[in-house]
């Protein structure tokens, strides 16, 4: 029976390939948007990890997570350094990382910071920062690019680069008397971390001597702020945000109090997972979009399977007749033209599946140098594979219908052979 | 599916009051009180295309069933059996063959042949070595030399031998056969029922030959028209 099955599908191969490549795009194609769907996700939720708390001043969490690990937006206050102090010696901490923003280099965001950045700061599952090339900033011009940074003008060790004063298209102007210098370059990371530009606080505070205006003051495009490397320079007096890492989880939600009842400046303590994830929630509607879209196209294609499967049923009734003159049951036809539709569904689903890994396979350096995602490749997900055994059920639905009209046909036509 | 119980005249067809009407319908369009095939004979069936022929055949196999009467085949009531049951005792007792069309293109002409030995297990036993009566068979009607090409290969003519060797593989008791010389010309229709009846005289296998054209009547042992022994009153004029 199943040779029979076999060979008369090799007779109709034309129809039948179409149909196989229709399932298998469709399946490309749901678990392709799946998959890139989890791996966005993933890769947005992995952007901070092993951060207990970012802290800034008070506004929305959201806000707070945009600006302070996204680079977006803008701080609507700073945090005194006096406040930071306060709160990074508290005995529940471990490490803190005080990050300042607001200056730009072709773009890309500047991030003043400490050493304790490139220690503490991890992504992804726990995973710390490494460096391609160089090492951290030791000196106040010192500064380490990001991956993406390096990549897009191929920034070598020793390079000087101008920063420029604040942020966007309408940045007001260069710190041309201060450049810095290039020491080190960051692994991709596959989050904003390859997008900036990572100097000392210092260095921050250096350039902005003497533009407490807001603008360069006379006295600092002389130069003479740059000419020393090594002379002191007081601590800033405000940063943007510090991450917190503390000693034990437990005590996260009384230093989240903590923080959120200072007294002498309004702050706030977010934690990043809740804010990230709240984040995504305004994303779900595109993603979900997309998903609903690709549902779409699979159950077009299942249709115009079904279509292909009861067009080509007329011209089966011969075939039909005659098998039935030999012996086969009502059922064996019923099972022939069933079994028929769902080998095709399998065979797509396999089709589809080998295209979406060659697709992955080729994709996966773009994807990761054009838009910091990070695909891995992983067999497929319990979600993927629901998704796929809905596809291989929406089949057996489809595929009965042509079958039981096979099966009353045969009934009924039995040995007459109407053509 | 035993043969007939000893005692009772061993017909292999045994028709009584049959009556027939479409789903649907009221009249009915075969009322048959009495037909019978005894073993090994040669029954020609009459019957202009429309009178009805066709559908008596689909009840003698089994497909339909009808409303009143009986049909005993092998002295096996074909109301007593369930559907896949009348599947199972015409894959092992009927051979038959079609006006024309009777291979599936996409086989070669021996799987052809050997195809009812797949669906029937008695037939399967009986030919023994299913591939060799097979070959057996194909020699027998000249077709030795295009056993391996596809059935798309082969003139009509060829097609309905093929369809003959099929219908008698594994020996069933009766062989059918629903117009089978219409496709072809007057002289290979000949020499078609010739060797249609050389072959099933070597199986002692029963054969039901319906067709509209009387010219081939002679050649039987017994003939009937459709008309005299089908007592529904509709239809008649078609």
């Amino acid at each position: 029976m199943f040779r029979i099955a076999l060979f008369s599908m090799l007779n109709r191969r034309l129809t039948v390939v179409l149909a196989i490549l229709t399932v298998a795009l469709s399946v490309l194609l749901l678990v392709g948007v799946e998959r890139l769907r989890t791996e966005a996700r993933n890769s947005f939720s992995n952007t901070v990890s092993g951060t207990d708390l970012i802290v800034g001043s008070r506004t929305g969490s959201v806000q707070l997570l945009l600006y302070s690990v996204f680079r977006v937006g803008n701080a609507t206050n700073n945090i005194g350094w006096d406040s930071y102090l306060k709160l990074a010696h508290d005995p529940r901490v471990a490490w803190t990382i005080p990050i300042s923003l607001g200056d730009s280099f072709k773009g890309f965001p500047v991030l003043g910071t400490t050493a304790d950045y490139f220690k503490y700061l991890r992504y992804g599952d726990e995973q710390p920062l490494h460096f391609t090339r160089g090492g951290m900033f030791r000196h106040t011009h010192d500064a380490v690019l990001g991956a993406n940074v390096a990549n897009k003008r191929n920034y070598v060790l020793g390079q000087k680069i101008v920063l420029t004063h604040g942020s966007g298209d309408g940045a007001l102007s260069d710190h041309s008397d201060q450049p810095f210098t290039v020491v080190g370059v960051l692994a991709p990371t596959g989050t904003p971390v390859d997008d900036s530009v990572h100097v000392s606080l210092d260095g921050l505070t250096a350039i902005h001597e003497g533009w407490q205006s807001g603008s360069a003051s006379i006295l600092s495009t002389t130069g003479i702020y740059a000419a020393d490397e090594n002379r002191a320079i007081p601590p800033p007096e405000t940063i943007t945000a510090f991450y917190v890492g503390l000693k034990s989880r437990t005590s996260l939600f009384s230093y989240q109090r903590k923080v959120n009842q200072y007294r002498e400046e309004t702050l706030m303590a977010i934690m990043p997972g809740v804010a990230l994830s709240e984040l995504w929630q305004l994303m779900k509607v595109a993603e979900q979009a997309l998903l609903i879209v690709s549902v779409f196209v699979m159950v077009i294609g299942l249709l115009g399977m079904l279509t292909a499967l009861l067009t080509g049923l007329d011209e089966r009734r011969r075939e039909m007749a005659i098998l039935r003159s030999v012996g086969a049951r009502a059922w064996q036809i019923f099972l022939l033209v069933m079994g028929e539709t769902l080998l095709l569904v399998s065979i797509g689903i396999l089709l589809g599946m080998s295209l979406l890994y060659l697709a992955l396979l080729i994709a996966r350096p773009i994807l990761r140098e054009t838009y910091s995602l990070n695909i891995s490749l992983y067999w497929p997900t319990r979600s993927e594979c629901g998704l796929l055994l809905a596809t291989l059920l929406a089949g057996a639905v489809i595929g009965a219908i042509p079958a039981w009209r096979a099966y009353r046909m045969s009934l009924n036509d039995g040995l007459s052979q109407k053509i | 599916m035993q043969d007939a119980i000893p005692g009772q005249t061993a017909a292999l067809i045994q028709v009584a009051g049959l009556e027939f009407a479409w789903p649907g319908t009221r009249q009915p369009v075969l009322h048959i009180p009495s037909f019978s095939l005894k073993p090994a004979e040669r029954l020609f069936l009459h019957g202009p295309s429309g009178s009805g022929k066709s559908t008596f055949l689909s009840l003698l196999t089994g497909i339909h069933l009808p409303q009143a009467g009986s049909i005993s085949i092998l002295g096996q009531n074909l109301a007593a059996l369930s559907g896949g049951g009348r599947d199972q005792f015409r894959a092992s007792h009927l051979g038959y063959v079609f006006q024309q069309f009777n291979l599936l293109p996409y086989l070669s002409v021996i799987d052809n042949v050997m195809l009812p030995c797949r669906f029937s297990r008695l037939r399967r036993e009986r030919a023994n070595d299913v591939r060799a009566q097979a070959l057996h068979l194909l020699e027998r009607l000249d077709l030795l030399t295009v056993r391996n090409k596809p059935s798309t290969a082969l003139s009509v003519g060829q097609q309905q031998r093929v369809a003959l060797a099929r219908a008698l593989i594994g020996a069933p008791e009766i062989l059918i056969a629903d117009e089978p010389t219409s496709a072809l010309d007057a002289e290979r229709r000949n020499a078609f029922i010739e060797l249609l009846f050389e072959c099933a005289e070597e199986n002692e296998t029963a054969v039901l030959l319906a067709s509209h054209d009387q010219h081939l009547a002679t050649a039987f042992d017994r003939s009937i028209s459709l008309a005299e022994i089908n007592h529904a009153t509709v239809n008649r004029h078609v």
